[in-house]
């Protein structure tokens, strides 16, 4: 569904990508998970278009996705839910999942939203309040929501369990894996990477802007390489 | 009585004005958070292009539409050529552009038209309308039926489409808007449009009124500035509201107090507000939790 061959990008004269190759095939979901500061989140940066790219080629659903403007590519298929969160912090829970369905006007966008809501019940209870005086937590769920809302078929994300406690985390890799069953392909990216590879089927390991590593989740919770150095065995 | 009577509608003439450039300003800000200190120069060139496409042989209302339209594109140039190049640079200095530009737009004015003092014909005739003993000119009904209708119908675009929203949006979180699907770039192109429509026609309604040359943007600018800060930045209610408290204010100072100090109650009121209530009127607190 999408695939990344010797992607490169830099911010200024510093290269941070230095030739990336990976794939995510229909229906599943990928992690990639390194360390702060190994080029995780400008790759999914350079993969929704904000991020401008020197080399290299991505390709989703078998379209070259590089020429696309970052707002077009939710047009699609390819959703984010960014780095920091980045919710409408003025605008209400409401507004904001209103906005997150802004290609479409039809009736399916209130059944997303009770969908949304059903996926988390907090969301509702907040629904009118602004989106700024959230939680964490509750700003996560709703970047997702929010990102959910625009009925991607693979969604990328940054970094959900970023800064939140346990259950809270655990509560948002649930929904993740429960995206499967929606159909949604899921690239993750996350620091946490063993809450990650459980829930993944297959996992890249990212450093200084290299593919270090690659293999099913399995393999890689069993090699002692990444227990020690990523999950702290 | 009659005294008040008249102080009041000539209040409501003025503040209506002032609320039409508070009007566009809210646009532009909403956008970008850029405060448009051109956003007078807009009143300014619908004023002067009407009289000259007039003066070139067009019926009124049809110079109006061509000043109208003409000024928009002028706030599509102004984005594209002075705004857009510095996206990323800090508010402030987009504030000083727009600063620059509307300089420049002053003495582009001046030599495309000229330095004299126009005007043209009102809508409806010059003959006063009395109620209780003071009086009201037909023209003053046409810019205070503009100010509402412009307001009427911007509330609605913000808070009943999701374009309005989007537009929202891109001045909370330029990322996110683009994120969702929303092209930004072309958001911004809409709001100078029709942030320098709107100032073009304040002018059109109000050059029978007050007439117009190639140096009046300035002190609208101050004077709708003014106004928008006191009901609250970025709020289409405030707008309104403080274009017509500060004119009613203007129109009382220049009556009860002395005509000298008419144009000192604006800055009065902006340096009040900034002191004691820098969020204005209507203006929504910002709650942000990192």
């Amino acid at each position: 569904m999408l695939t990344v061959e010797g992607l490169r990008s830099r911010y200024g004269r510093i290269e941070v990508l230095h030739g990336i190759d990976l794939h995510v095939d229909s229906g599943e979901i990928v992690t990639v998970v390194g360390a702060n500061g190994a080029g995780k989140t400008t790759l999914l940066r350079c993969l929704s278009g904000v991020q401008p790219v020197t080399g290299g080629s991505i390709t989703f659903r078998g379209e070259a996705l590089t020429p696309v403007p970052a707002y077009k590519r939710l047009r699609r298929g390819l959703a984010q839910s960014p780095e920091g969160r980045q919710i409408f912090t003025n605008l209400t829970v409401e507004e904001n999942l209103r906005l997150g369905a802004f290609l479409f006007s039809d009736d399916r966008v209130e059944k997303d939203m009770e969908d949304a809501f059903q996926m988390f019940p907090i969301l509702k209870e907040k629904r009118n309040l602004a989106a700024g005086g959230l939680s964490g937590g509750q700003q996560q769920m709703l970047a997702m929501a929010r990102a959910l809302m625009g009925r991607p078929s693979c969604l990328l994300l940054d970094e959900p369990s970023m800064g939140l406690a346990p259950i809270v985390v655990q509560q948002i890799f649930d929904v993740v894996k429960g995206l499967k069953a929606l159909n949604v392909t899921v690239l993750l990216v996350e620091q946490n990477a063993f809450g990650a590879l459980k829930i993944a089927d297959r996992g890249y390991v990212m450093e200084t802007g290299h593919i270090t590593m690659s293999g099913t989740a399995a393999e890689l919770i069993a090699d002692p390489r990444i227990r020690e150095a990523y999950l702290g065995i | 009585m009659s005294e008040l009577l008249q102080f009041l509608f000539s209040g409501v003439t003025v503040g209506a004005v002032y609320a039409l450039v508070a009007l566009g300003f809210t646009i532009i800000y909403n956008a970008s958070d850029v405060v448009n200190f051109a956003q007078g120069e807009f009143v300014m060139l619908g004023g002067m292009a009407t009289v000259f496409a007039h003066a070139a042989g067009l019926p009124l209302p049809l110079a109006a539409l061509v000043a109208i339209v003409g000024t928009a594109a002028v706030g599509v140039a102004l984005n594209r050529l002075a705004i857009e190049p510095a996206r990323g640079a800090p508010v402030v200095s987009l504030i000083i552009i727009t600063i620059g530009a509307s300089i420049f737009i002053r003495g582009a004015a001046q030599l495309v038209f000229d330095k004299q003092i126009h005007t043209f014909p009102a809508f409806s005739g010059d003959d006063p309308i009395r109620i209780l003993g003071a009086t009201i000119l037909p023209q003053s009904l046409w810019v205070i039926a503009g100010a509402v209708l412009v307001f009427v119908a911007l509330w609605l675009f913000f808070t009943r489409t999701l374009l309005g929203r989007a537009v929202l949006a891109t001045s909370n979180n330029r990322l996110a808007a683009q994120l969702v699907g929303i092209n930004t770039n072309f958001v911004m192109t809409l709001s100078f449009a029709l942030s320098a429509g709107i100032g073009a026609l304040a002018g059109v309604l109000v050059t029978p009124i007050t007439l117009t040359s190639y140096d009046v943007g300035l002190t609208l600018a101050l004077k709708g500035f003014a106004a928008a800060m006191l009901g609250g930045m970025g709020n289409p209610k405030g707008a309104l509201a403080g274009g017509l408290l500060l004119g009613l204010l203007e129109a009382m100072t220049a009556g009860y107090l002395s005509s000298q100090y008419k144009d000192a109650a604006a800055f009065v009121v902006i340096l009040a507000v900034l002191f004691l209530m820098p969020q204005g009127l209507f203006g929504r607190k910002s709650t942000d939790r990192v």
